[in-house]
């Protein structure tokens, strides 16, 4: 059994060093001066290391299915872990179709930030509450994962439009938000860094508060900048905290989490900062000179394309499917709670969108700047909904 | 109704923008779809003549044009997303916790979430999904679909009907994909419509006018999409106002038969055994997890007995036939006759039964006199030893607790029994009263001869069982396939048309397509290869 496992985190490894090298392969392909044969080269390169990486992963996948006895979807890390590679998955599918490199020096990083983000959380094979045990854990994870990554891929194309179209000879708005979007990203980047760096030293703060009228401790991995509400720090020879977490925030190990965002956020912030450093300018101008030669108008169509795909799958598989399986398990099919309440409004804002696009011709800036929106809902159902609010999903 | 004749000979309904047969820009209806600003058509609805872009005058006009307005569609889907979200800002009424403060909401969510949680409670977004305007805003939607469907749907219909394969030059030259070719000779001609044959294009020639065409069907998929959304409307309506759906929840007791509420008093269910079981901690695979997590439960499941009461006439007593035996656990749900039951809870906190021994009080030895084994669910009022002593039971409290020094029971459950016994010693009428209860022995007088010691007990679980019967299913199941079906069909295939028109000695080529504009590109380079025909321009490339 041990073994197995072992393989299993290995070949997680193996995958996400293959889908970073990939990254470098694809990198060389926007670079200014090569010519057309040497960056279809530098492309088919990539592409394959992303196809061994995949496999690499699916290995990972199905040696820790046979492990633990259940498909690997059923925790925080797993789900996330998956959904990584449904990412990555998404990206090859429309390489295929486009043919363009340029797609995977923005999705594969994406999927980078995601897979490490997964990594987090706790990785052991934890045995299924009854409330999982069915088949249609598999039917509908497997295809919210995928449908939320093809999706995903419109974000990234999204992105690669906007950083490509905006005009960064002046300050605006425009330039603002891109430059925020992508310090979001930086936030991920920040948790993993500083999340791998206390874990290395082995950092543990433990403290005692009182939720419900029970009193609980919770271990924070990282240094207490915040504590919980009336919390009492009983680890010795640590940080003390700069002030308590506000009193509605009392969910279980809501201090905690409060603590790990302000510390991603500012770790997110100090490399912005260093990045702006470095390249001396936004970080949208810094990258825009090397998408030149990309079509806008074949990434409006990717965009709109990976949309169109993703989401009827989508739809089956967090709206369709999850009904017939809470049907099956509470004998309701709806029932209000956060996490379907959010699989609507994500429903919701691409329906909005195809409607926008179709009928109103939403093309161009707006139309990717919707699919940005898009990717911000999915992951504030992915991590806010299961980490705040609350609710039958929250054991993931 | 003013028909519009076009150069071409077709008679066009009134509003039409676009000929249907030839596509030639209609004179005075350019407005409508924008055309007379735009160097390209607008092709969105092929300039059918659309009811809500016509006729603008009475009430009716008025309404069916505010409905079939996509724009109008889009601010209703956007209102209710930002409504449904809100909804998730606290807790909705049915989960706010079983630990909370309190269960009621008008005192949760003050003293949970301070002035934020009363803004929400006096706003009534603690019961958002059932309040009046979300579902005014769903019924809105409801009705935006279908009259932007029939706004929409047969208008376009009739235009690809009637569309013939010769179209008007200015139509060809203001579509996105065009170009002229000079030079083409009929077997170029010839190799480029088997070409598009080869690549499942259905082809068309009216006297060398060529009009290649695939996928139109996927033009239908937005409507089938919206028929299968009304239809799980419909059934969200027939769910809530009609006894399609009965939704009941019991507890029963092991070993206990009781009704099936819900059922008009037609079915009845034993709880033969309730089960729990847990990971066992020595599990090698998950030792790490439940080490970090605690106990893990694996099963939660009732077995039961379901009996059909076979008298027909209502109030007669019940003649029972067992009907079926089985079990219900969490993920499957026991179906019998159109119900389900489904296990949602459990107590395993309640006394079935209690054995005390009566002994004397100074005996140190407690040797037992005599004993009684009082069962809870229906205990006797008296109890008869062997030499004589009589115990009877002088108040029963099966959930006891003290309410101000007062002794109470919470509940009628059997979860903290206590009693107020008298005990008649042999040939006497004068009883000794004694308070007896889980680790209570209290002797009122202190003078007592005799005395109760609980000798044994045992406990018996309770299942909490949902019962549903929800006759609007098939119909939600419905709408969702036909909702997946449309969608699939409207978004994973593509109307595509390419025109070849001889113009002058010219050969004129354009093509239009609903999305995957790259798609049809790539069928037109391969059509062409190796031909005289240039390849189309798009004249509507993104600035940038």
């Amino acid at each position: 059994m041990d073994t197995l496992l072992n393989i299993s985190s290995t070949m997680l490894l193996v995958a996400f060093i293959l889908y970073l090298l990939a990254t470098f392969f694809f990198g060389a392909t926007i670079r200014d001066k090569r010519n057309k044969s040497k960056e279809s080269k530098a492309g088919t390169i990539g592409i394959t290391i992303t196809i061994i990486g995949f496999l690499a992963q699916t290995v990972y996948f199905i040696t820790r299915w046979i492990a633990s006895g259940h498909v690997p979807v059923s925790n925080m890390f797993e789900f996330v872990t998956f959904f990584g590679m449904s990412i990555v998955l998404g990206f090859i599918i429309l390489y295929f179709i486009y043919k363009m490199s340029v797609l995977g020096v923005f999705a594969l990083p994406i999927a980078l930030i995601v897979i490490a983000y997964a990594s987090m959380f706790p990785t052991e094979v934890s045995p299924l509450v009854p409330s999982l045990q069915s088949y249609w854990l598999y039917i509908h994870v497997t295809t919210v994962s995928i449908g939320e990554a093809i999706l995903s891929i419109s974000f990234v194309v999204g992105l690669i439009y906007l950083v490509r179209t905006i005009d960064q000879t002046k300050s605006s708005k425009r330039t603002t938000w891109l430059e925020i979007v992508l310090f979001s990203l930086l936030i991920f980047i920040g948790f993993s860094l500083i999340s791998v760096i206390f874990n290395v030293t082995g950092y543990s703060a433990q403290f005692e508060y009182t939720a419900n009228n029970v009193t609980m401790t919770t271990e924070y991995q990282l240094p207490a900048i915040v504590s919980p509400y009336e919390g009492v720090l009983i680890t010795d020879g640590v940080m003390q905290p700069w002030f308590d977490a506000p009193s509605w925030m009392h969910g279980a190990d809501a201090g905690r989490k409060f603590n790990t965002l302000i510390w991603s956020v500012f770790v997110g912030l100090a490399l912005y900062g260093l990045l702006r450093l470095v390249l001396r300018k936004r970080i949208g101008a810094a990258i825009q000179p090397k998408l030149m030669k990309t079509k806008p108008d074949l990434l409006d169509e990717i965009s709109y394309r990976a949309i169109a795909i993703g989401f009827p799958v989508f739809t089956l598989g967090g709206i369709i499917f999850a009904s017939i399986w809470a049907q099956e398990a509470w004998g309701r099919f709806w029932g209000w709670d956060p996490k379907e309440v959010w699989a609507l409004v994500t429903f919701f804002f691409y329906a909005a969108f195809l409607h926008l696009r179709l009928s109103r011709g939403w093309h161009g800036e707006k139309s990717a700047w919707l699919a940005v929106g898009g990717f911000a809902i999915i992951m504030f159902n992915l991590i806010a909904v299961n980490l705040v609010l609350a609710g039958l999903h929250s054991y993931a | 109704m003013n028909k519009i004749k076009c150069e071409c000979g077709h008679v066009n309904h009134e509003g039409t923008v676009l000929c249907e047969a030839c596509g030639k820009p209609i004179e005075g209806n350019q407005h409508i779809d924008g055309n007379d600003k735009t160097r390209l058509l607008n092709m969105r609805y092929d300039g059918s003549a659309r009811r809500s872009q016509t006729y603008k005058k009475s009430i009716i006009d008025k309404i069916w044009n505010f409905f079939s307005s996509v724009k109008v569609g889009v601010w209703l889907i956007v209102l209710t997303l930002v409504a449904s979200a809100m909804g998730t800002i606290f807790p909705q009424e049915q989960w706010i916790p079983a630990n909370a403060v309190s269960r009621d909401p008008a005192i949760y969510y003050e003293s949970t979430y301070g002035i934020f949680g009363q803004i929400y409670y006096q706003l009534g977004f603690y019961d958002l999904y059932s309040s009046w305007w979300y579902l005014l805003l769903v019924a809105l939607i409801g009705i935006s679909l279908v009259i932007c469907s029939i706004d929409r749907f047969v208008p376009l219909y009739k235009a690809l009907k009637n569309q013939k394969a010769k179209r008007h030059e200015t139509f060809l030259s203001r579509q996105r994909l065009y170009s002229e070719s000079d030079n083409v000779s009929k077997e170029e001609k010839q190799q480029i419509i088997k070409s598009l044959k080869k690549q499942r294009y259905s082809v068309r020639d009216e006297n060398g006018h060529i009009l290649a065409e695939k996928g139109r069907f996927s033009r239908w998929g937005p409507y089938v999409n919206h028929i299968g959304l009304i239809i799980v409307l419909i059934a969200a309506v027939l769910r809530m106002t009609t006894p399609m759906y009965i939704d009941e929840y019991m507890w029963i007791r092991e070993g206990e038969r009781t009704v099936i509420p819900g059922t008009n008093g037609e079915y009845y269910a034993k709880n033969k055994d309730f089960i729990l079981e847990t990971y066992d901690k020595d599990n090698q695979r998950f030792e790490e997890a439940i080490k970090k997590e605690g106990v893990v439960a694996k099963n939660f499941e009732t077995e039961l007995v379901i009996y059909k009461d076979q008298t027909s006439a209502t109030g007669a007593e019940p003649k029972l036939e067992k009907l079926k035996e089985g079990s219900t656990r969490l993920n499957h749900p026991m179906k019998f006759d159109g119900y389900a039951l489904y296990q949602a809870g459990y107590q395993s906190n309640e006394f079935s039964s209690m054995s005390f021994k009566v002994h004397e009080t100074d005996d140190p030895n407690e040797t037992a006199i005599g004993s009684i084994t009082i069962d809870l669910t229906s205990p006797k009022s008296e109890y008869k030893l062997d030499n004589g002593l009589r115990v009877v039971i002088d108040q029963y409290f099966p959930d006891y607790y003290l309410d101000n020094g007062e002794p109470r029971s919470k509940s009628k459950y059997p979860k903290n029994p206590a009693f107020v016994f008298f005990i008649y010693p042999p040939n006497s009428d004068d009883p000794e009263v004694s308070f007896v209860g889980i680790r209570k022995n209290i002797d009122a007088t202190g003078e007592n001869e005799y005395k109760l010691g609980l000798q044994d007990f045992e406990m018996r679980d309770v299942s909490g069982i949902m019962v549903i019967r929800d006759y609007t299913l098939p119909l939600f199941f419905l709408g969702g396939v036909i909702f997946m079906i449309g969608v699939i069909q409207g978004m994973y295939w593509h109307h595509r048309r390419i025109w070849i028109n001889p113009k002058n000695g010219k050969l004129l080529l354009a093509a239009h397509t609903n999305k995957n504009w790259h798609g049809v590109k790539t069928d037109i380079e391969k059509a062409i290869a190796n031909t005289n025909v240039n390849m189309v321009k798009d004249q509507q490339e993104l600035p940038g």
